[in-house]
């Protein structure tokens, strides 16, 4: 592994509420290298929130404190507004999980995609359409003239999602977020912009994290996985290793697969009192 | 749509410029036909209303000391013996003529009157609305950028003054400070008593008018009595647009799409205009439209304060004389607002949202 993309520290995020604040991460720590890494765990396990504090797109008055939060030698935390814009987009990005929202709807595929590029270069226009067709045809879209053009409400799911990356990417960031990109999808697309994400990450040596609640998917993309629970990071292993894992948690998540040609009567329900107050 | 007309197969016969041509004539088309139509059933509902309310027109016009045989000669010259829908025909007939009758109270055909008294509420009620948006829509937009600052506080203040003042107490008090007291603004009436009447109506609006022919001092004169009034429009519509803004605002900025825009690392300015703001500019259209529409129908209140002779003094007075041809022409003329700013509005929608397309 070469030198860390990203360090994380003990990261935490809090929201204040009338019975005091509430930790949603609670001392997270990793680090990341240019490599693929999965986070899993159940709604309200912290997983997005992770993703959205190294972004530092947690609004007031959430509140992310760390003792360490290091992209690349720049501490994010000690950055102002000004500079995290900088970053955002040119060096980290993100895919958010349902195209049908994350999309601006009065605005032109080929626009919003247009405006993620020029934010962050200067480019003639024509160099710019140049780019925006060549990053649409990089996520297997067949008619990217066309397609530009489009509102996004007169595109499919999976191929809002195959523009989100696009969007995403064109400014070529060392690092993707993909937060539940597939989870608003149709099961038979889901593949599709996995592998685009896939393909494109290793092609360009970047550092992946993705986001999901679904382990079978994470330990087929990722190279290494957190399991989130609570808050907390309950296992890290590499995602060969997911059957040994040792926490209480993931082997009860793990026995609740089904498998094929299995011969269970019953799944079996986690049992949360065996790491409760971890 | 786009994409079936895009990639049909270029197929013989019209090209697609004149199709385009033949659509756009189709949409025109159509366009006036429901125009057409929409006026009509407002005819019909004025014309019923003018002859199911108990006011004899009759008598209106005779005096009460009329004989029985003055009394019916004047019904027949008037067309009310005959059945109720020959009379209906004859009435749509005049109205596309341009013929509302003649004003009891004022003794002038009605439709002079209008010429007389529109414009002079057009002109109040366009630069108060444009007082309303141009202040009010930035306000909204901060307010919501910043919610819960002091620029938020100041604008809930604002709207709550304008529900709860009354119109006429702000007019009095404008007029005793900036004009007895301060002498910053001309006063009531549309102009000073030596300049009136010095330019010939062409639009019969005076900043207009004025500026046609060249009357710059008279231009000005009619500025400085016309900005009270007009600000005191556009506060109450400011209040109203503020606070839609403000709160149409709120709602687009917890989308995810904002949030996106955020992750491109595109300046918050960009987000609050380009993002936030471009998809509430069909809702704003409404409440923009709907609040001019309803200045245009005069207000009463700050007429009477300004001695503005506006058509809201107009149709009072009319009602008050029982003067049903200036009623029924003045409701005419205020629906037939509604009907186009409706259109209008109908039309922006499609421009500016291209799911409405």
């Amino acid at each position: 592994m070469t030198a860390p993309l990203l360090t994380v520290e003990n990261l935490r995020v809090s929201f204040p509420t009338h019975s005091g604040r509430v930790e949603v991460v609670k001392g997270l720590s990793f680090t990341l290298g240019r490599e693929r890494l999965g986070i899993v765990g159940e709604s309200g396990s912290g997983k997005s929130m992770t993703g959205r504090s190294i972004l530092k797109l947690i609004r007031k008055p959430g509140l992310v404190t760390a003792d360490k939060l290091n992209f690349e030698g720049i501490d994010i935390l000690d950055q102002n507004e000004k500079q995290m814009r900088a970053i955002r987009g040119a060096r980290i990005s993100m895919v958010m999980q349902d195209p049908k929202f994350s999309l601006n709807p009065v605005m032109t595929v080929g626009e919003q995609i247009a405006e993620a590029l020029v934010t962050h270069q200067k480019l003639p226009r024509r160099d710019v359409q140049a780019r925006i067709i060549e990053m649409l045809h990089a996520v297997r879209i067949n008619d990217p003239e066309r397609v530009a053009r489009l509102y996004p409400h007169e595109v499919s799911g999976g191929m809002g999602q195959r523009i989100m990356i696009a969007m995403m990417l064109i400014p070529e960031p060392e690092l993707l977020i993909a937060d539940e990109p597939t989870s608003a999808l149709d099961v038979s697309v889901q593949a599709q912009v996995l592998d685009i994400i896939d393909e494109l990450v290793r092609n360009k040596g970047m550092g992946l994290i993705l986001i999901s609640h679904d382990l079978n998917l994470v330990s087929r993309y990722c190279d290494r996985i957190l399991v989130m629970n609570a808050g907390h990071v309950v296992e890290e292993c590499a995602a060969g290793q997911l059957a040994n894992a040792q926490h209480p948690y993931t082997r009860g998540l793990l026995a609740a697969m089904p498998v094929i040609n299995e011969t269970r009567d019953e799944l079996p329900v986690l049992d949360r009192t065996q790491w409760a107050g971890t | 749509m786009a994409i079936d007309q895009q990639s049909a197969p270029p197929s013989p016969g019209p090209t697609l410029a004149h199709r385009r041509v033949q659509r756009m004539l189709a949409t025109v088309g159509g366009f006036a036909i429901t125009l057409l139509l929409t006026f009509l059933g407002l005819l019909a509902i004025t014309f019923f209303i003018g002859r199911v309310i108990p006011i004899d027109p009759v008598l209106a016009v005779v005096g009460d000391r009329a004989t029985q045989a003055q009394y019916d000669a004047a019904r027949i010259a008037m067309g009310l013996d005959l059945p109720l829908w020959q009379q209906f025909i004859s009435y749509v007939g005049k109205v596309f003529s341009g013929d509302l009758g003649m004003s009891v109270s004022t003794g002038r055909p009605v439709i002079e009157d209008l010429s007389r008294f529109f414009p002079a509420t057009f002109e109040m009620a366009t630069l108060g609305i444009l007082i309303g948006c141009v202040i009010g829509i930035p306000l909204g937009v901060t307010a919501a950028a910043r919610q819960g600052s002091w620029i938020d506080q100041i604008i809930r203040v604002v709207g709550l003054l304008g529900y709860s003042v009354p119109a006429f107490w702000l007019g009095l008090v404008g007029l005793a400070l900036f004009y007895a007291r301060l002498r910053w603004v001309g006063g009531p009436g549309r102009l000073d008593i030596f300049y009136d009447g010095l330019v010939s109506p062409v639009t019969g609006m005076i900043l207009i008018d004025s500026l046609l022919q060249g009357e710059i001092d008279i231009f000005w004169n009619a500025v400085s009595h016309i900005i009270l009034p007009a600000a005191v429009l556009g506060f109450f519509s400011l209040a109203y647009i503020a606070r839609m803004t403000r709160s149409f605002m709120l709602d687009q900025l917890s989308q995810e799409f904002v949030t996106t825009a955020r992750v491109k690392g595109v300046p918050e300015r960009v987000v609050i205009w380009r993002h936030a703001f471009n998809p509430i500019r069909v809702p704003l259209i409404t409440v923009v439209g709907l609040s001019y529409a309803g200045l245009l129908e005069g207000s009463v209140m700050i007429e009477t304060v300004f001695s503005w002779p506006g058509i809201g003094n107009y149709l009072t007075t009319a009602l008050l004389n029982a003067d049903m041809n200036a009623v029924l022409g003045s409701t005419l003329v205020i629906g037939a607002v509604f009907i186009v700013i409706n259109k209008v509005s109908d039309v922006l929608y499609r421009v500016l949202d291209p799911r409405a397309r």
